[in-house]
């Protein structure tokens, strides 16, 4: 979450993250906004990461705490896929996040485990701060969530299908972008299905328009729409 | 047998000339003078199966355990040196909560399988301990599949459909090559191995025999037979032996 005023702390990302589980896979979103204080440190930031092939980490809170967990589960779980010569399973991964973020109870991070594996499909874990470790059927962090709540508890259903999921996450975040200030930037997404990974960004005009009570805009030579 | 390892067998930090670690061989003797032990992989599921020797007229019914569960998916059977199998069934019992409480999930029957492995391996390594003179059959049912393995003393461990150690392990291993266990059931393989364990059981004191199974039907967990179903299937078993007597005498 945003630090008190000025630069304190280090670069925090203000963030709003969502995963949605589907029939078959997972849809990971996330906006694109660092801020050190009032002052966007990167715009364009990528704040989902993947911890293997088949499992990805939407990262939100202090920066420099989620990109060391980050590292230290990659590195286990790595470990852990020596060991068993399989494909892991995304609540062991899951797991492995939980120890670190349970056992630092120091550490300010708030992340969302989602991936996809051949035992329980698509798969959601919410991994909020303070180290608890929730299977859902989605989940969303970061100070931007706090507008889509209702929005996901109305919109979500089940049995969707990949592109409705994407639609989904896709409007969610657009909807926390338009009212979190620490929220913006560009949206991406990962889909993780049984077919593999594929990374999507959206930007400029292919985010969907939050116009909520203003009025549409008129297109003449004095109006910039973006 | 005396003189065979002369000088080179004192200690398991010791090689003899022609690259063999003679306390690991001893080991292993232990283990083939031990009550038969018997594994098998269905296609349903995995047996283990042990003669328990009679080692006292005063001894109470099924307090020498021989089978234990290691999870609620697995479960071994040890030959040997009993007190050393308690102590590696701890062991692996150990490793398989420490793997669901750093990977949420049952331990898969490979990787419990590896780490006895090294465990018992471990003990081949310095002369300041001696290795466990114990194989260790390890039966499990996850999503793998069913799955069967040993360990030996020396810490070597292998994947099995059949494997018999222990007195009888010559007359059993030849049954058991005789029998097509990857199409056959934990129900028919009950019925084999109270056939093979009393054919093979060496006269004239009696024995116990302990059974235990993880497969579709327990609803893959790993549970030892009680006694009215090993009763059942015992008298079958013996049935067929007396059958096949009359037949070979005729």
């Amino acid at each position: 979450e945003s630090a008190n005023g000025g630069a304190s702390g280090g670069p925090h990302t203000g963030t709003t993250i969502v995963a949605v589980a589907y029939d078959g896979g997972v849809v990971l979103g996330a906006d694109s906004r660092v801020s050190t204080g009032t002052y966007v440190s990167n715009r364009a930031s990528n704040k989902i990461t993947s911890l293997c092939d088949n499992v990805y980490l939407c990262r939100s809170g202090s920066a420099a705490d989620t990109e060391a967990i980050s590292d230290y589960v990659r590195f286990y779980t790595s470990q852990h896929i020596s060991e068993t010569q399989q494909e892991p399973i995304v609540k062991s991964v899951a797991s492995i996040l939980y120890q670190m973020s349970y056992n630092n109870k120091g550490l300010m991070a708030a992340m969302i485990v989602a991936g996809y594996d051949a035992k329980e499909g698509g798969q959601v874990f919410g991994s909020p701060i303070g180290g608890t470790l929730v299977r859902m059927p989605w989940a969303i962090e970061g100070s931007g969530s706090t507008y889509i709540w209702s929005f996901f508890d109305d919109e979500y259903k089940e049995g969707m299908s990949q592109g409705e999921t994407e639609q989904l996450v896709l409007k969610g975040i657009a909807h926390a972008m338009a009212r979190d200030g620490s929220s913006g930037g560009i949206i991406r997404l990962v889909t993780v299905s049984k077919d593999g990974v594929s990374r999507k960004v959206f930007q400029g005009k292919e985010i969907p328009l939050v116009l909520g009570d203003m009025a549409e805009p008129q297109t003449n030579a004095a109006t910039v729409v973006w | 047998m005396s003189g065979i390892g002369t000088g080179y067998d004192l200690s398991v930090s010791t090689f003899s000339p022609d690259g063999r670690v003679f306390q690991s061989e001893y080991a292993q003797k232990a283990v083939d003078s031990s009550g038969t032990v018997l594994g098998m992989c269905c296609k349903d599921g995995v047996l283990l199966a042990a003669e328990k020797l009679e080692i006292s007229k005063l001894l109470e019914e099924n307090s020498n355990r021989r089978t234990f569960p290691i999870d609620k998916h697995a479960g071994a059977v040890v030959a040997g040196v009993s007190a050393d199998g308690r102590a590696i069934v701890d062991r692996a019992q150990g490793e398989a909560s420490n793997y669901k409480s750093m990977y949420g999930d049952a331990i898969p029957g490979s990787v419990l399988a590896d780490r006895v492995a090294s465990y018992v391996h471990v003990f081949n390594l310095y002369w300041y301990v001696r290795p466990f003179g114990v194989c260790t059959m390890l039966a499990s049912y996850d999503h793998n599949g069913p799955q069967l393995f040993m360990i030996d003393p020396a810490g070597t461990s292998h994947k099995y459909y059949g494997v018999a150690v222990g007195k009888g392990r010559q007359g059993a291993k030849n049954e058991l090559s005789k029998l097509k266990l990857a199409d056959m059931t934990v129900k028919e393989a009950m019925f084999a191995a109270a056939k093979i364990m009393h054919q093979v059981h060496d006269g004239e004191k009696g024995f116990e025999l302990e059974l235990a199974i993880v497969s579709d039907e327990t609803g893959r967990l790993f549970k030892r037979v009680g006694k009215a179903e090993l009763q059942e299937v015992e008298a079958a078993a013996k049935a067929a032996i007396e059958a096949e007597d009359l037949d070979m005498s005729d």
